[in-house]
């Protein structure tokens, strides 16, 4: 087989760029820039201050440095904090040609008549929402999803309650930052005792050059509900890094199940590891209620640097958390993800299943940590970290933190760290499998536990995605 | 020449792995419809003439050809050989975890005979009833591939593999090495059920008894990367009469193990 094993196609097929007017403030940040965005977005007076206070705390706070990434510092002068397309209708269920054309492009029809089946879609652009579709459907069982800045606007008394519950202002430093300066995201609101009918997705587009995104997204399941929710993500390639830094809150009260599902491909750079999205991202549910469960699945692929840590705390007795995870890095991407588990109820249990898959040059690392409380009872984690390699070229780590303070928590732990081999693709070939159909089964099936926790086309495409990265990446 | 004269031929091979001189200079032809037996001692090559009929990138071949069905094999990489119908049952086959049996199988099956892209239901319909006639466990089939089996579990697989994917010429390397009598009886039987007129089987081994259950109709023995001594008909109507420990007594013990 050829040496060359860093050769991946730069096909990134996402990485086109829409031309369009838009209204944008100027580069910079400071007291006035987040005033002007909060008065864009017509907020209310309690929601500047939190954005004021949370950028009073930022400024006093140090970037961290405990990942495992390397990366030249991010001059948070330089970027643009809010850019959205012009509006060309005042009619606000219009939405404009050309961006409904830029989210058809990637696959996400906005128009009603063509909307997908079984998936509400909120699609995101820059820092604005362009759309929301089964807006109808979604009504008539009281569900509520709709934009973060609608949400504000219209229901300012749930989101005054939860906003910030979870992930504080004074979380860290990046979820301070996105506090400030959140443009968009979504909300979703479900309502006691209903089942929510289809799956909402948000849709998270970053076109504008030297443009942050700071998206926010808040999810209240109240007692006895359930929702799944899908997120994906995408960006035009340059040749520039751009900053990503997100706030997810997820809040299942009692009996309630929210499931969470990421298939993150921002642009991750050139084969040189030029350009790419840097994705600082706070993710974190909270099991508030008893027998509440939180999932969270993520299909990491994109970005030139990833620090993501979706976690559940589990504070209602018997309630559960899970992470299942795929990352995959090839090039010069780098990854630091994993997630937290804090028991704090008794009874609770949590699943953590781990699949990093590193090629080319790329550095792929998975941070975790078990707590388990002094108060909490009779708590059980899993814990399975494996890392594939592929090619002699890119490196994997894994760092597992466990704090148990109660004698009667069980806690496993499993990791691997294996490499494709060369016995592998040509014991596949030797049965008349190509190779690039050989790698995919074999990566595949090492990705397998994680890709089955995803509803059935999101687990096609997601297969599709890490095929495509990884095409040529064999040594 | 006619195809039963050309079906399959190794004309002066050498082949290397990692600058080590392998085999030097191999002469085979094989028929269609024949079975030949390879003998030789540890370390004398079959392994390696298996991996190179198959195309595996760790050895190079430095000289020589091998010609199936008209095609120069050495031209072709290792799927398109098995798609033109050339098969290695693997002496190590390696797991592939977290895909099913099943899955494999029919992926395998489809790249091989893409013009019978068969029906999910009826290629499992076969499946069965392969999976029957090898006496294995149905549950068999939702297992991942080699993952957790044991060597005679390994061993099923790969002829399991084998009457799956139909192949025109085969090459069984070891497949008998590690099996108590039952486990080979099975392999036996499902090799006797490809044999015919349209398939040539080579059968390479370390051990006297699994030609009594696969007759061969030539033997070889290679040893230091050439073959030393062929026999045909003649030579096997000799062994049925007078035993192998002829071969033991001309190339040494090792050669085949009683």
């Amino acid at each position: 087989m050829s040496s060359d094993s860093t050769a991946i196609l730069d096909d990134y097929k996402y990485g086109f760029y829409t031309e369009i007017e838009t209204d944008s403030v100027p580069k910079g940040l400071n007291e006035d820039v987040i005033r002007i965005i909060s008065a864009k977005k017509e907020e209310p007076e309690w929601m500047l201050e939190w954005r004021l206070k949370a950028y009073r705390w930022w400024l006093k706070q140090q970037e961290p440095k405990w990942a495992h990434l390397d990366y030249p510092p991010v001059d948070f002068q330089d970027i643009c904090y809010y850019s959205a397309p012009k509006k060309k209708s005042d009619n606000p269920d219009e939405i404009d040609e050309e961006l409904a054309a830029t989210f058809e492009k990637l696959g996400i029809p906005l128009h009603e008549r063509d909307r997908l089946a079984g998936v509400a879609v909120d699609a995101v652009f820059d820092s604005v929402s362009v759309g929301t579709t089964h807006r109808e459907l979604l009504a008539e069982k009281g569900i509520i999803f709709c934009s973060i800045s609608e949400a504000i606007r219209e229901h300012p008394e749930l989101v005054k309650k939860y906003l910030g519950t979870v992930v504080p202002y004074t979380d860290n430093y990046y979820a301070s930052l996105n506090s400030a300066v959140f443009t968009d995201g979504s909300f979703c609101y479900i309502p006691k005792g209903v089942r929510c009918p289809v799956d909402l997705s948000t849709y998270f587009r970053i076109n504008a050059l030297d443009t942050g995104q700071f998206e926010r997204t808040l999810i209240v399941a109240e007692d006895s509900s359930y929702v799944s929710y899908l997120e994906g993500c995408t960006a035009p390639s340059r040749d520039r890094n751009q900053l990503h830094a997100a706030v997810v809150e997820l809040i299942a009260l009692d009996k309630a199940e929210i499931k969470y599902a990421t298939v993150q491909n921002w642009y991750a750079g050139d084969k040189e590891g030029k350009g790419g999205i840097y994705n600082f991202v706070t993710k974190r549910g909270h099991c508030r209620g008893q027998n509440s469960k939180i999932s969270w699945t993520q299909v990491e692929a994109g970005s030139a640097i990833t620090w993501k840590y979706p976690s559940v705390i589990m504070e209602g007795d018997n309630s559960s958390g899970a992470f299942y995870s795929v990352a995959v890095t090839t090039n010069k991407m780098q990854a630091d993800t994993g997630t937290k588990m804090v028991h704090i109820g008794n009874n609770t249990k949590s699943t953590i299943v781990s699949k990093g898959i590193s090629a080319g040059k790329s550095v792929n690392s998975y941070r975790g940590l078990v707590q388990v409380l002094p108060d909490a009872a009779n708590c059980r984690n899993y814990s399975n970290c494996d890392s594939m390699l592929i090619g002699g070229e890119c490196s994997a780590n894994t760092f597992p933190y466990i704090e148990s303070e109660n004698s009667s928590a069980v806690i496993e732990h499993e990791a691997t760290t294996s490499r494709v081999s060369e016995d592998q693709i040509f014991y596949l070939k030797s049965r008349g499998l190509s190779e690039e159909d050989a790698i995919s089964m074999v990566v595949n099936g090492f990705a397998r536990e994680v890709f089955k926790q995803l509803p059935l086309e999101f687990s096609v495409e997601a297969i599709k995605l890490l095929e495509m990265k990884l095409e040529g990446s064999i040594g | 020449m006619s195809d039963t004269q050309t079906y399959f031929e190794i004309r002066n091979l050498h082949a290397e792995t990692e600058g080590i001189p392998i085999l030097k200079g191999v002469d085979l032809s094989i028929k269609q419809g024949e079975t030949h037996a390879l003998m030789g001692p540890n370390g004398s090559g079959k392994s390696t003439l298996a991996n190179v009929i198959m195309g595996h990138p760790a050895y190079e071949v430095t000289d020589g050809e091998i010609i199936f069905m008209g095609q120069n094999v050495l031209e072709l990489d290792p799927e398109e050989r098995a798609q033109a119908g050339l098969f290695l049952a693997f002496q190590y086959p390696v797991a592939i975890p977290g895909v099913s049996v099943a899955k494999f199988l029919k992926s395998a099956h489809d790249a091989c005979h893409p013009e019978l892209k068969s029906k999910s239901s009826e290629f499992l319909k076969e499946l069965r009833e392969n999976i029957k006639y090898l006496e294995v466990d149905d549950s068999f089939i939702n297992r991942y591939l080699n993952d957790g089996f044991s060597g005679g579990e390994k061993k099923r697989m790969e002829i399991l593999q084998m009457l799956t994917l139909k192949p025109k010429f085969a090459v069984m390397d070891e497949t008998d090495s590690g099996l108590d009598i039952d486990a080979l009886k099975v392999v036996s039987k499902g090799v006797n059920k490809l044999a015919g007129p349209n398939f040539g089987l080579l059968v390479i081994t370390h051990y006297e008894r699994i030609l009594r259950y696969i007759h061969p109709d030539h033997l070889h023995i290679l040893i230091e990367g050439k073959i030393v001594h062929s026999g045909g008909p003649e030579l096997v109507k000799k062994l049925e009469e007078s035993g192998y420990d002829w071969v033991r007594e001309q190339f040494g013990q090792e050669v085949l193990v009683g």
